[in-house]
């Protein structure tokens, strides 16, 4: 019996590991290195109705346990992504988790009518937290109004369940999971990076040419635990967690803390091999603290013995 | 095919001020389709740094399984590994990237090698292949002064060779691009800063030319987009090219600098 698979709205995962969305490309380049069908799912690259090229260069700088990345939503298009990108996944036995990215309502909507239809795609991952482009993006996602009604509009037109990717550049995350919520999100994803900078010694001046970009990597672990706490005992909809993780000991304190899934992101950079070892190591960690099943593991950290979550596969 | 692998070093020594040249022993010295490919390192398993750091070949020897990479003590990364002794593993991943095309140039031909400062080390590989084949090797090396010069004798027992320092303390004074005027040549490979590839670029538009780029990298694999250059220099243009895997070697005119 598998101690991994996990059913959530329109997605039979194996295991609950997954690339996160910008850290995976479409997948060719990870599928050098293992078979993709290994994965839970794979949420691919931010997808827009137009190509995008992106931010100017340099794009990242490091610093301490983490990076700051300002790539720009840099993407072939809707019309590319649907020719090439989707039915190149379709030889994987795995399951598709399409980003949706836009400047304006109507772009989301464009995407998310057409992408949603794709065969593959079991769900959708509304990015409404991009902090690297100048429009749209991350307004959506810091206005609770503005996206419960994004939400609402997407949900309309999308053919699979939607879950929405939070932002922690907000003063209240629960009060945004809350709005998606009630936009009808199905669940959740978070969190997305945190806007940083960093200044070059020499010259004193910024080291992205962008001036800022996201933060990721085991840096903001802490942070993310700290909002999908919040969050997931104050919503009822699944949250597919992300920020920072890089074995099974993290996945399992990302359920503790009240996630159904996990992605990882950074450290698909700094070991391409991540996530097929995580899967690899996690039942056997499971077994080493005494847990039947993954699922069990789910909302620990504020859950009181022995009831379960509502999810659970 | 690139690989991970643990891969033990061989040597380490400071041949230049803050200069080293690292060996290790690796199976997949095989996998090596040509100079001017680079690896991929982890330096330690901690979480700082946490990115590997890009490094360019710059031999090969296949008899011992080994290869050489050569590159400049600079940031925090490059400190931890210059601290590495002879014995220790190293995280690599590699080869990875397109390397300089040997067959762009015939036996009996010429050809120009231009490297400057930490852009020299891929050259020699290069060199040394080209001479293999047949073809006559020219090579011009520009340094900013006299203690960041190395690998003069290497190149110099394949081919003529021209050192060039910024302050005119060793070799010519100057930079390389005021050597190159003078030289005859089929073909030109070259490494270094951009402004240095710029310059090349422009003067020798007529000419048969491949440069090497460097720019900051995420995975080193094609997947984050980290390393993207335009290939147009059109503003709406949205067509680009990746350093890491559809590069770093492009050839002249392909992106822009």
């Amino acid at each position: 019996m598998s101690k991994l698979n996990i059913d959530l709205p329109g997605l039979k995962l194996k295991n609950p590991i997954m690339p996160a969305s910008g850290c995976f490309g479409f997948g060719k380049e990870y599928s050098q290195f293992y078979d993709l069908s290994k994965l839970g799912a794979i949420m691919i690259k931010a997808t827009t109705v137009e190509p995008r090229f992106g931010n100017p260069t340099p794009r990242v700088a490091e610093t301490s346990a983490g990076m700051l990345n300002a790539i720009g939503l840099q993407n072939p298009g809707l019309a590319s992504v649907l020719s090439n990108e989707l039915p190149w996944l379709a030889q994987y036995d795995v399951p598709i988790i399409a980003n949706v990215a836009g400047s304006l309502e109507e772009d989301y909507i464009e995407v998310a009518r057409s992408i949603s239809k794709a065969s593959n795609v079991h769900a959708l991952e509304l990015n409404i937290s991009c902090p690297n482009v100048k429009t749209g993006g991350i307004a959506f996602g810091t206005i609770p109004e503005v996206a419960k009604q994004l939400t609402k509009r997407v949900k309309e037109v999308s053919d699979v369940p939607v879950y929405v990717k939070l932002s922690p550049n907000v003063t209240n995350i629960v009060e945004m999971a809350k709005a998606v919520e009630a936009g009808g999100a199905d669940g959740l994803t978070m969190i997305n990076t945190l806007v940083g900078m960093r200044l070059d010694i020499k010259t004193g001046k910024p080291i992205l040419a962008n001036r800022t970009g996201g933060l990721s990597g085991p840096a903001i672990k802490p942070v993310a635990l700290r909002m999908i706490y919040e969050v997931s005992q104050a919503v009822t909809i699944p949250i597919i967690g992300m920020g920072g993780i890089e074995s099974a000991e993290d996945v399992i304190e990302f359920f503790y803390a009240g996630a159904s899934a996990v992605a990882v992101g950074t450290a698909n950079f700094v070991d391409p091999f991540v996530c097929p070892t995580i899967i690899e190591e996690l039942p056997l960690q499971l077994d080493h603290l005494g847990y039947e099943h993954i699922s069990e593991c789910t909302g620990r950290s504020w859950r009181e013995h022995g009831q379960r979550t509502h999810h659970r596969a | 095919m690139i690989r991970k692998e643990l891969c033990k070093i061989i040597s380490q020594e400071e041949i230049a001020k803050d200069i080293f040249e690292l060996t290790v022993e690796a199976n997949f010295v095989n996998e090596i389709s040509a100079p001017g490919q680079f690896v991929h390192i982890r330096i330690d398993k901690a979480l700082d740094p946490l990115l590997r750091r890009p490094i360019s070949i710059s031999s090969i020897n296949r008899l011992n399984s080994q290869f050489t990479m050569i590159y400049r003590k600079e940031g925090k990364g490059t400190a931890l590994l210059a601290e590495k002794d002879k014995g220790m593993l190293l995280d690599i991943l590699g080869p990875l990237g397109n390397g300089f095309p040997v067959n762009e140039v015939n036996v009996g031909e010429t050809a120009l090698l231009v490297g400057g400062g930490i852009g020299v080390p891929p050259l020699y590989e290069l060199s040394k292949q080209l001479i293999a084949k047949g073809v006559k090797v020219i090579h011009v090396l520009g340094f900013q002064t006299q203690s960041a010069v190395f690998y003069e004798n290497e190149f110099l027992e394949n081919g003529e060779t021209y050192i060039t320092t910024v302050d005119g303390s060793y070799g010519k004074k100057g930079f390389v691009t005021n050597v190159i005027n003078e030289l005859e040549f089929d073909c030109l490979y070259t490494c270094g800063p951009t402004p240095m590839l710029k310059a090349i670029e422009k003067e020798y538009s007529h000419k048969k030319v491949f440069l090497s780029l460097e720019e900051r990298m995420g995975c080193g694999v094609g997947a984050c987009f980290a390393c993207v250059c335009k290939t147009s220099n059109e503003l709406e243009d949205v067509s680009y090219k990746k350093v890491c895997s559809d590069g770093p070697v492009f050839r002249a005119g392909e992106v822009v600098l």
